[in-house]
């Protein structure tokens, strides 16, 4: 039977603007679903009066002839991002209680499209991990079961795993992430979803809770790349609120989706081939490369040769940056209060009370690499890497227009798993990380099934602010993989 | 390099974080593993290299030194756990 669950974000537009369906109804449906799939723990906190009264005021434009692009769209939000009135929580328990008086620049922008909220997704403690297992509330379970591992749930990623387990069990139309690492894209592939991190500065990272400033980025997880296109063009765009928000118009993203690579020149960094790495995601990656090639584009052989550097760069500029962003809690603002004896005492007592292991684990790493003695032989030593790998980026980007890579070493792994590793976790990352320094746009696009019957996913990395020719390889790459499995759980 | 208890307990301490004996010993053994594994980036040649802490390339704007935003305390104090009249609370820090 079908439902109206089935309906995608784009479908659903139309469903909604020709009155087949209203976005009360909609909205309602979702809510339904949503409480009947509480085990996967995808949200936090849900926010049903306000998604009904947001609906009802979808509808009444509607009616009247004045709806918004995204009008009765029902959709899901990292908490990450603040909202006003709503408890926001970044999966920690240090913001305890927390009700930002103000709203996220990029739920604002959502908000002004029309979206309804429905409610706030859970995540890694302050976006730190890659399987969802850090957060304070509980970890998320992915709903797809793997074949051989029937009896334990699996991770959905991380760090947004509530918002991609949410949207891939169909617990919302759409949702928010944010990519610091690869915390879009990697929950994108484990979930079987699409994952778009747009280019650094696209997005506005005004009220949205920090991580590490220089890398974070807000983005779409959604059920096609047509519907990353659609959240992307809502959630963007210049805002004096942030200073290293880009001043550029936001282009219409849909109508790049032409489907049409045809003269295209796909590079494929060699180094992205690791030793050891699972043979089914090099048949994945080989998968997409005859797809893309029978679709016209020259495929190309192409050296990043700084890649393998990318992830301890990243493990001393990021813990670094959240090691100063972080220190802001301190039990006196906002948040969880450990009353001590002193100042310094309440500090204490408040920090290590409030943040769980990964986060004092970062913090620690990252006071140490910018303490002194050591600034220069770690975090300026990372900076400077960090200029090699743009540059292999800005050279690549001579010679191709895009490039094509797995998005995960690994299909989605059981919870626990890795836990007790935080190295062996940090791989999760391998693939995604370069990108995230050179601050270039990427999507992940779900391609294919591992031999547990998990989805993987393709990563297309582009151009700084070249999002529309990500898109349209990225379309057109889902369109010739036709990925039209679905988890076993979830609505 | 080797992180010894002592120096995690110098970290923790510039952090705020109190670590007991134990966690101590444990994190020492982790976060010794990570700058081991860390420590693969003495391999790149950086010298002549510029360090980069920003990728967008553009300065950061301008605008008048004017206030723009403002003037709601009760805004600013609804999330303190603390608070006395227009002000956020901390332990005595004066005798």
């Amino acid at each position: 039977m079908s439902s109206i669950l089935d309906l995608d974000l784009a479908s659903a537009r139309s469903a909604l603007q020709k009155k087949e369906v209203s976005a009360v109804e909609l909205t309602e449906t979702y809510l339904s679903v949503m409480s009947s799939n509480d085990h996967l723990n995808c949200y936090i906190t849900s926010t049903p009066e306000k998604a009904l009264d947001m609906a009802s005021k979808s509808d009444h434009r509607i009616n009247s002839g004045d709806a918004l692009p995204l009008d009765g769209i029902p959709i899901a939000i990292k908490d990450l991002f603040c909202t006003d009135g709503v408890l926001t929580t970044a999966g920690s328990h240090i913001l305890n209680g927390f009700i930002p008086t103000y709203e996220s620049s990029v739920t604002e922008n959502l908000w002004e499209h029309g979206a309804v909220m429905l409610g706030k997704c859970n995540m890694d403690e302050f976006a730190m991990g890659s399987a969802n297992t850090t957060s304070y509330f509980g970890a998320v379970e992915n709903p797809w079961r793997s074949d051989d591992r029937q009896k334990s749930p699996l991770v959905p990623g991380g760090s947004s795993g509530g918002s991609a387990s949410a949207v891939a069990s169909r617990l919302a139309l759409a949702a928010t992430g944010t990519d610091t690492g690869g915390s879009i894209r990697q929950p994108g592939s484990f979930c079987g979803i699409v994952g778009l991190k747009p280019t650094y500065g696209r997005c506005s990272r005004w009220g949205t809770i920090a991580f590490a400033s220089s890398l974070d980025q807000a983005g779409p997880l959604t059920r096609t790349v047509r519907d990353a296109a659609i959240m992307l063009k809502a959630m963007a765009g210049h805002d004096p609120k942030d200073s290293t928000s880009a001043n550029l118009q936001v282009p219409d993203f849909e109508s790049a989706l032409t489907n049409d690579v045809r003269g295209l020149r796909i590079g494929v960094p060699r180094e992205y081939l690791l030793d050891g790495m699972p043979s089914e995601i090099e048949k994945l990656l080989e998968t997409g490369i005859e797809m893309l090639r029978t679709a016209g584009a020259t495929i190309v052989d192409v050296s990043m040769p700084h890649t393998k550097f990318a992830l301890p760069t990243y493990y001393i500029i990021a813990p670094a940056e959240a090691s100063s962003n972080l220190a802001r809690y301190d039990g006196v603002r906002y948040g969880l209060r450990i009353e001590g004896d002193n100042l310094d005492d309440m500090y204490e007592k408040t920090r290590s009370v409030g943040f769980g292991a990964e986060v004092k684990r970062r913090i620690l790493i990252g006071t140490y690499v910018l303490s002194a003695g050591y600034y220069d032989a770690y975090y300026l030593k990372a900076q400077r890497v960090r200029s090699l790998i743009k540059q292999d980026f800005d050279l690549v980007f001579d010679n191709v227009d895009v490039l094509l890579t797995p998005t995960a070493p690994s299909d989605a792994f059981a919870i626990g798993e890795n836990d007790d590793d935080p190295i062996k976790m940090y791989l999760n990352d391998i693939f995604t990380v370069p990108a995230s320094l050179a601050g270039v746009p990427a999507i992940s696009v779900p391609v294919g099934l591992s031999k547990n019957k998990l989805p993987l996913g393709l990563q297309i990395i582009g151009k700084m602010f070249d999002e529309e020719l990500v898109l349209r390889v990225g379309g057109a790459l889902e369109g010739m993989a036709g990925f039209k499995s679905r988890p076993a759980g979830g609505a | 390099m080797s992180l010894d208890k002592g120096t995690v307990k110098r970290v923790a301490q510039l952090a705020r974080l109190r670590l007991d004996d134990e966690q101590l010993e444990k994190t020492a053994e982790e976060l010794n593993k990570i700058f081991t594994w860390i420590e693969q980036l003495d391999e790149v040649d950086v010298s002549n290299i510029e360090p980069l802490a920003s990728v967008t390339g553009h300065s950061l704007p301008e605008r008048m030194d004017e206030v723009t935003d403002g003037n709601y305390p009760d805004r600013v104090l609804s999330n303190a756990p603390d608070r006395a009249s227009n002000f956020f609370t901390v332990p005595k820090v004066v005798e």
